[in-house]
């Protein structure tokens, strides 16, 4: 398997992580080496093995549909980092998610 | 050819819709609209470390059901996985989604238009993910905290069930838009799967609008739409859009891929854009959730809940004779138009019970607060009295005068007439004997008839029918005048 490549500074910028030269160069360098690891498994004859999306065996954990308490507001808001009034405070969001 | 013509409009509609549930799609939250802000919160929903989601069993009914109104194929497999970004009304930095594997792939929404044409769209899928939260922006319109340099966030709406409805763009029109949308909302206020209130929020959608020359088949550069908050705004924003793209290219530009924010108050859209870079979700399944899988027999079960859609009654009623806005009008009034459809299971004739249903009846039930449905006549008791006026036994106002009557509680309209020979009365000898009566006490009239004015005739078959006390046949009525007269 070839070395991998990959674009360290875009996944910083997905993860909202400012990396120095030296860290972009170094975890560049890092997750390279574990994409090649992962990529060992690649190597196997999967063709016969259905694809899976969830190691857990089970299926269909669900709950009836039944409203329940929910926690107080003083609670919440005084764990928050800020708050205006009865309002999680944030940063002026800026653009479309 | 007008520049208009020259080009086709191709339109993809994405709509969002919350389902209708006692609680969250992932906790025990409340799933209300309003309310104090941040009242509705969990440790699920505000995402606090430890805390785990449990799907909410009857938000997958509702997404199955969904489907089957559409004919959409139910996979029996599908899975949870989790859309990452960076947004504050998110609290877990990603939203709870469906990727590869919705709950409902295909199916079509059959609408139709102001002029009752029947169309159909294809659906590419819908998926069930979970709601965000509610920002207050600095700067907003309503200046709560214009200039500012932060946002307010109400986290009572995360996490609230959400079906995404992704259609194929094979809308041509602003007005083929407004009716799709229009038959997805009928459908889900009738399956009961949500209450679809645009102004709440409830429902809330984009738009996918390219221009391309009549005939051809390739798609040109779309742009997205988003800000419309009402179906007029969805037509006035897509037509606004049509002209925009027709305009650029008839200007010898080209079409920029881009979103587009709707200027309700300006008639126009404006280009959104922003510095993000494109959007990279980087989708993967949600561990915390285990997948569902959907057996032939909740399928069966759920298919045995699906009534009568919108489109097959919209068309059945367009059969009866009603025009394309009588008919939306039944069809949207879901108590009526069954209580419509049992008159008709009964016996009675559609374009008869028809009248009485539209007219008579609503005005009855708008004149006493009861709706028809909930009344005393009973839709047996309307298929009798239709019978009634087709075996020509009671004349059209009697029928009127029984309705009433059995509106008041008097029950069947047969007991009513047989008990005070109110049958119509299409015996030649005693209507004979009624017009020598209402001719000798109107010798005027006769003579004026005689002497050329015949439309005295109208006057003098209202004074028999009245000696009748309404029973007579009018019809014989007016024969039989006219003979004694020449
Ligand atoms: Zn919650």
């Amino acid at each position: 398997m070839a070395s991998e490549k990959i674009d360290v500074r875009y996944v910083a910028k997905l993860a909202r992580i400012a990396l120095s030269e030296d860290e972009a160069e170094r975890f560049g360098k890092q997750l390279g080496d574990l994409l090649a690891h992962v990529n060992v498994l690649s190597e196997l004859e999967t063709a016969s093995v259905p694809a899976t999306a969830q190691v857990v065996e089970s299926r269909n954990v669900e709950r009836s549909d039944e409203a329940g308490p929910c926690l107080d507001r003083e609670t919440v808001l005084s764990m928050a980092p800020q708050r205006e009034g009865s309002f999680f405070r944030v940063p002026k969001i800026i653009g479309q998610p | 050819m007008t520049v208009q013509t020259r080009y086709e409009a191709v339109i993809g509609i994405e709509c969002h819709v919350e389902l209708k549930t006692r609680s969250k799609m992932f906790c025990a939250c409340a799933n209300e609209f309003g309310g104090e802000p941040n009242t509705k919160v969990c440790p699920v929903c505000l995402a606090l470390p430890g805390a785990l989601p449990v799907a909410n069993a009857e938000a997958i009914r509702h997404m199955i059901r969904a489907g089957l109104a559409f004919g959409a194929s139910i996979p029996a497999f599908s899975k949870f996985d989790r859309k990452n970004y960076f947004y504050p009304d998110m609290p877990k930095d990603y939203q709870i989604s469906q990727y590869d594997m919705p709950l409902t792939l295909g199916g079509s929404v059959r609408y139709w238009l102001e002029d009752g044409t029947l169309k159909e769209c294809k659906l590419t899928r819908i998926h069930l993910e979970e709601d965000t939260g509610k920002s207050i922006h600095g700067g907003g319109g309503d200046g709560r905290i214009a200039g500012s340099s932060f946002s307010l966030i109400d986290f009572n709406r995360a996490g609230v069930p959400l079906m995404e409805c992704v259609s194929e763009p094979d809308l041509r029109s602003a007005q083929e838009a407004v009716g799709y949308l229009e038959a997805l909302k009928r459908t889900f206020v009738q399956l009961g799967v949500s209450d679809v209130k645009m102004e709440e929020g409830s429902l809330r959608c984009d738009a996918n609008v390219s221009i391309r020359p009549a005939g051809s088949t390739e798609l040109g550069t779309k742009t997205e739409i988003k800000n419309m908050n009402s179906f007029r705004s969805v037509l006035r924003a897509i037509e606004s859009e049509i002209e925009r793209q027709i305009a650029v290219l008839e200007s010898g530009s080209r079409i920029v891929q881009e979103t587009r924010g709707w200027d309700e108050g300006q008639g126009v859209t404006h280009s959104m854009r922003s510095k993000e870079e494109a959007h990279d979700y980087r989708y993967f399944p949600d561990p915390d959730l285990v997948p569902i899988e959907v057996d032939a027999a909740l399928i069966d079960e759920l298919k045995k809940t699906i009534p009568v859609l919108p489109p097959e009654r919209f068309a059945r009623y367009r059969g009866y004779g009603m025009d394309p806005k009588q008919a939306t009008q039944l069809v949207d009034n879901f108590p009526l138009a069954d209580y419509f459809d049992a008159c008709v299971a009964a016996g009675a004739n559609p374009q008869a019970s028809m009248n009485f249903v539209l007219s008579d009846l609503s005005r009855l039930a708008n004149e006493t607060g009861t709706p028809v449905n909930e009344s005393a006549v009973t839709p047996e008791a309307l298929a009798e009295l239709v019978a009634l006026v087709e075996s020509k036994t009671v004349n059209s106002k009697i029928a009127k005068e029984l309705l009433e009557r059995m509106w008041a509680g008097e029950g069947s309209p047969k007991a009513i007439v047989e008990q005070e020979g109110l049958a119509q009365t299409s015996d030649t000898g005693e209507i004979e004997r009624l017009i020598d009566e209402v001719l000798a006490a109107n010798e005027k009239a006769a003579t004026d008839y005689k002497a050329g004015k015949t439309n005295i005739l109208g006057f003098l078959t209202g004074q028999v029918m009245k000696a009748s006390r309404g029973k007579a046949n009018p019809a014989l009525v007016n024969e039989l005048l006219r003979k004694k007269l020449e």
